[in-house]
């Protein structure tokens, strides 16, 4: 099948952008080096492409009780105009994909999901919609640019009127942007200030211009999914396929803030209460090497002389300038600071658990 | 771009051989490929290496990439700068930034590498596909 292209892709090419495959998708890696554009979004801002992202509109009297069923994290408790992260469930308590629900109104949510799962979670809500909300898969109708860093904001202000100081982390409102109408959230994926903005397609190529010219003097870059992935890692957020599949419950991930046993009935609810009671059978650590090697998916994690888990992500840090990584071992034996060894291509290196985040912004 | 002196692979590795010792590295193309290069592992001075058997790895923020011998023979140097400033790697790939020398066993291994010109013409056609 025919990679995907977003509506910039001639954009990124031309722009000298390496690309690569990613859920389907042909997408910029990188443009003039993930550590850079990665500096750039910690110190500056950053723009992404993240068109690939999937989009799913949910409306009607049904609409929150049919959210409130697939989805782990409570949307009674959304105001309009608020947005949680959450994640669509399996019965046995893992994912299908994780998301983030927006309240466009009391009945109409809009759900961004990963690329790589959009259809798999569409009809998983198709197939649990018995109760007969309106239900649209519209990845096709939206492009979505990420603009992340400490300037995001100050960035942003020079081609919107949207009242940026009252629009707090986690929440959106309609805006216009560089002349453009969308869908304007204060969210991301990078552990930095920053907004998302949802948008038509046919206009892709003049918000991507505009917000590029408007940042330029802010030192406004363009980033790709490298930095993208590096970014997350020192935020510790999770990415499906590596920290969640449908072998892990959100509470082996560390998710249990997203799971709200106590709203009521859910997909998955009582395989994690369960859980609750009884006990994890593993638990996600941040491991730091502690010599110059990397840990990278897949690798094992040993302990007292066995091996005892997997690396689900790993990689250098170019902000914290650390070699990192995510990894699953047995929750006993998941404390900070104790050592463990990495095994590299047959090799075992030094390295040791550590509290996450890598990274945590300082917020004013 | 390519130096005429130097031989190269189809992993993209080159070498320069001086009577009998080969000096080794990566290419241009391999450097841009992997993107910032943030750690190296090479062999000692005095391992054996042998021609198209992985001799070490390149690791990039993203990937991580074998290093192929293009000959067979013993380490006789190795860069050490590499170990402190692997990023040596993508800004000069084809001086500086050598990974080891090793003495040649059989000169005959370097008759099937290719020229400058010959992987000049490899790297064009394995763009057009």
């Amino acid at each position: 099948m025919a990679l995907k292209r977003t509506a910039l892709n001639a954009v990124h090419r031309a722009a000298g952008a390496r690309m690569v495959e990613f859920g389907g998708w042909d997408m910029p890696v990188e443009y003039t080096g993930i550590i850079d554009e990665h500096l750039a979004v910690r110190t500056r801002a950053g723009l992404f492409d993240v068109s690939h992202m999937g989009e799913i509109e949910i409306r009607g009297a049904a609409a929150l009780p049919l959210v409130q069923l697939v989805t782990s994290n409570d949307a009674s408790r959304l105001s309009v105009g608020q947005a949680q992260y959450s994640a669509l469930m399996y019965p046995e308590g893992s994912a299908v994909d994780d998301c983030v629900v927006h309240r466009i109104a009391d009945d109409h949510f809009f759900l961004c999901v990963n690329a790589a799962n959009a259809d798999k979670d569409f009809t998983w809500i198709e197939r649990h919609n018995t109760m007969g909300a309106d239900l649209d898969n519209v990845s096709a109708d939206y492009a979505q640019l990420a603009l992340q860093g400490p300037r995001a904001a100050s960035i942003l202000a020079k081609v919107t009127q949207a009242d940026l100081a009252h629009l707090k982390y986690y929440w959106f409102c309609r805006a216009t942007c560089c002349g453009v109408e969308g869908l304007l959230a204060r969210t991301g994926y990078t552990g930095e200030d920053g907004f998302e903005f949802y948008f038509s397609p046919s206009e892709a190529e003049g918000v991507w211009n505009g917000l590029l010219d408007a940042g330029k003097p802010d030192g406004l870059i363009p980033a790709g999914l490298g930095a993208r992935n590096t970014l997350r890692l020192e935020a510790a957020y999770p990415l499906y396929g590596h920290e969640l599949d449908e072998e892990t419950t959100l509470l082996e991930a560390g998710l249990g803030w997203i799971a709200k046993l106590d709203k009521g009935e859910f997909i998955g609810r009582a395989a994690l209460a369960g859980q609750k009671q009884h006990g994890v059978r593993k638990k996600l650590v941040g491991v730091e090497m502690n010599d110059r090697s990397i840990a990278r998916d897949g690798y094992p994690v040993w302990m007292d002389g066995e091996a005892v888990g997997r690396v689900t992500s790993g990689s250098y840090a170019p902000f914290v300038r650390r070699n990192i990584g995510l990894a699953y071992v047995p929750p006993e034996q998941g404390q900070a600071g104790r050592e463990i060894e990495i095994e590299i291509r047959g090799r075992k290196s030094p390295a040791r658990i550590v509290p996450l985040p890598f990274y945590r912004r300082d917020r004013k | 771009m390519y130096p005429p002196e130097f031989l190269y692979t189809k992993e993209h590795e080159w070498i320069r051989v001086d009577e009998s010792i080969g000096t080794i590295g990566i290419t241009d193309h391999a450097q841009k490929e992997l993107g910032d290069i943030v750690f190296v592992e090479l062999p000692k001075p005095g391992d054996h290496v042998t021609a198209k058997e992985a001799m070490g790895t390149v690791e990039s923020v993203k990937a991580v990439s074998e290093i192929y011998s293009p000959v067979t023979g013993d380490v006789v140097a190795v860069n050490s700068k590499l170990q402190d400033a692997p990023e040596k790697l993508n800004s000069d790939p084809h001086g500086d930034a050598w990974l080891v020398r090793v003495r040649l066993e059989d000169h005959t291994e370097t008759e099937s590498l290719m020229t400058a010109e010959q992987y000049q013409a490899y790297l064009n056609e394995e763009a057009g596909h």
